[in-house]
């Protein structure tokens, strides 16, 4: 991507922070003013109560002293993008990745369970596509299901899997990741049966006057042509498997990863942790998806289809 | 036994699909359609034999037909949750999130620079697991479902505004020049080409936005929410072990996620019936 088209983007990004950025003021100015008062400053109105009727806008434009405080609570309802940076500086880089008050730990126990699920969730969805294509049996009974379970809210089945799972000992890494495979499963294999589907027929006859079976028809020709119709599933696939981890971690009370973060941020009041995990979170899908673009185009590039990508 | 029954259940089914399949008229309407369902009714059947005849614990996996009792008997129950999360939270959201996501495409298209910075980023951002930010939702706007819908809201948001801006580009010049010989302003060309040409694009963003909406109502509940709704009763029965109503739960939410798609999708056929893929 070139510089001038790099330009408006940033343009958009740089006006959702500014929106965020005035947004603190309203959303903390009740928190504020109750907690200037306790500090001996004098707000209108005097009663807490009072303040209730009138919005955060207000509120600030009445006392205006107020407003730089808006920025420095250190539990916010909504928290200034600097302190979420700050907050995220402190726990990526000051402290040990191994430490549990790191975010660089918690989100490697996101990671690992996301990586080994949309592993296993990629090689099942590419060998059922595959067969999908081959047998026409499969293709008539299984294909249906597997189009419905993209209109289906799945992810539901995430906190009966890992109670299911416990139940018969199996704890830890395996039940998340089981939940980003299927997750990352179906959208797989729909989009591969389509790639290696896409292949017309004149290509197909081609093949054939060159006599080349079944077996050179799939290596030569129809994975190839699949590869991208495969990227652009991986990409939806990747970003469902992380939030299927995410989700995999809510339900039972899981002491690490973002899921966890983000629950005990909520439960005990730290906000910060909650938007620090959230925030990780969002990175780690964003480097995800970018490693697989990156991917994507040097494969399309060295098979001569990067105009294409 | 269990294993040889089950096996037989398989290879019966599966013969019948062979059958069907293969034969001359696989390609029917109707034969199309009993393949899966004979596929489906294989698999529960199976599932019913293997778990009643091992003897597996209802706390690991429960079979089918005591699925189907609890559903039945439930049913009061399981309407005040669907009515809680699909028709006040996941509907509110939807519409909310479709109404804001049309007005800012409208507004980003007024613009080519606003186009080009709305693209990358909504894109980038319609990837991220924004069902995350459900605890903080929940904070704000309390447990019941306006904050659902706040959840859902933004999730739908992104898709739809991705797919309705690329919707809006995808008129040709010789089009545009066409409406311009015509005398047509911004407003007429917008609502008799523009419009239409994106309506493909425009329904293909309301269709994946459908299971979004249900995925954030249902998962927002586990965050907190009052004591009726579908997140709220898979995340409860869970702890009771009481699986059965777990599946209930996901039965229900199949059903609505399906029936959401299918009504967008009928829409779709109706709106943009000379669209060449709604011709075939």
């Amino acid at each position: 991507m070139n510089i001038r088209g790099i330009i408006p983007a940033l343009v958009v990004v740089g006006v959702i922070f500014a929106i965020w950025t005035a947004a603190v003021i309203p959303m903390n100015a009740h928190l504020t003013a109750d907690q200037a008062q306790r500090d001996g400053l004098v707000m209108t109105p005097e009663a807490p109560r009072d303040r209730q009727d009138f919005t955060g806008l207000t509120l600030a434009i009445k006392n205006p002293a107020i407003i730089p405080l808006t920025y420095t609570l250190t539990r916010p309802r909504l928290p200034s993008p600097h302190q979420v940076a700050i907050e995220m500086y402190e726990t990526i880089f000051t402290k040990a990745p191994t430490s549990r008050r790191s975010l660089v730990y918690h989100g490697w126990v996101t990671l690992s369970a996301t990586l080994l699920g949309f592993v296993i969730g990629t090689t099942l969805g590419v060998l059922l596509a595959v067969g999908i294509v081959y047998n026409r049996t499969m293709d008539k009974s299984v294909m249906p299901w597997a189009i419905t379970s993209q209109t289906i809210p799945i992810l539901a089945l995430a906190p009966m899997i890992i109670v299911m799972l416990g139940a018969i000992g199996i704890q830890g890494l395996l039940p998340k990741s089981i939940i980003s495979a299927y997750l990352s499963f179906f959208p797989v294999v729909v989009g591969m049966v389509k790639g290696l589907r896409s292949p017309d027929g004149m290509q197909l006859d081609l093949l054939r006057t060159y006599s080349a079976n079944a077996n050179q028809g799939f290596w030569k020709l129809r994975l190839p042509a699949s590869m991208p119709y495969l990227f652009a599933s991986l990409k939806i696939g990747i970003s469902a498997a992380l939030v299927g981890a995410i989700v995999g971690e809510l339900p039972t009370g899981a002491r690490a990863g973002f899921g966890a973060r983000m629950l005990v941020g909520d439960q005990y009041g730290q906000p910060m942790v909650t938007w620090a995990a959230l925030f990780g979170a969002a990175i780690t899908a964003a480097l995800l998806v970018a490693i697989l673009s990156w991917i994507e185009r040097r494969t399309l590039t060295r098979m001569g289809m990067g105009a294409t990508a | 036994m269990a294993f040889i029954i089950a096996l037989t259940i398989w290879a019966v089914g599966w013969w019948i699909n062979g059958r069907l399949a293969n034969g001359p008229r696989s390609d029917s309407r109707a034969i199309s359609l009993l393949i899966p369902i004979i596929f489906g009714v294989t698999i529960i059947a199976m599932w019913e034999v293997l778990v009643t005849m091992l003897g597996v614990s209802p706390i690991i996996l429960p079979p089918p037909s005591s699925i189907a009792v609890r559903f039945a008997s439930e049913i009061p129950i399981l309407w005040a949750d669907f009515e809680q999360t699909i028709l006040k939270g996941a509907m509110t959201g939807y519409v909310v999130g479709m109404i804001a996501a049309f007005g800012v495409a409208l507004l980003a298209d007024r613009s080519e620079f606003l186009t080009k910075g709305i693209l990358p980023v909504g894109a980038f951002m319609a990837a991220l697991p924004i069902v995350g930010t459900a605890p903080i939702f929940v904070k704000w706007l309390g447990s019941d479902w306006q904050s659902k819908a706040a959840v859902v809201g933004v999730m739908v948001f992104f898709p739809i505004l991705v797919n309705t801006v690329a919707g809006l580009k995808d008129t040709s010049v010789m089009q545009r020049d066409l409406m311009r010989t015509y005398g047509a302003g911004y407003w007429p060309t917008l609502f008799k080409l523009r419009l239409p040409a994106a309506l493909p694009f425009m329904f293909n963003g309301l269709k994946i936005a459908t299971t979004l909406a249900l995925i954030g109502a249902i998962v927002a509940e586990f965050f907190g929410s009052p004591t009726v709704g579908m997140g709220f009763r898979i995340s409860t029965s869970v702890g009771q072990l009481a699986l059965d109503m777990v599946w209930a739960e996901i039965v229900v939410a199949a059903l609505a996620g399906s029936a959401f798609y299918g009504v967008m999708a009928l829409i779709e056929k109706r709106a943009t019936f000379w669209h060449p893929s709604q011709r075939s």
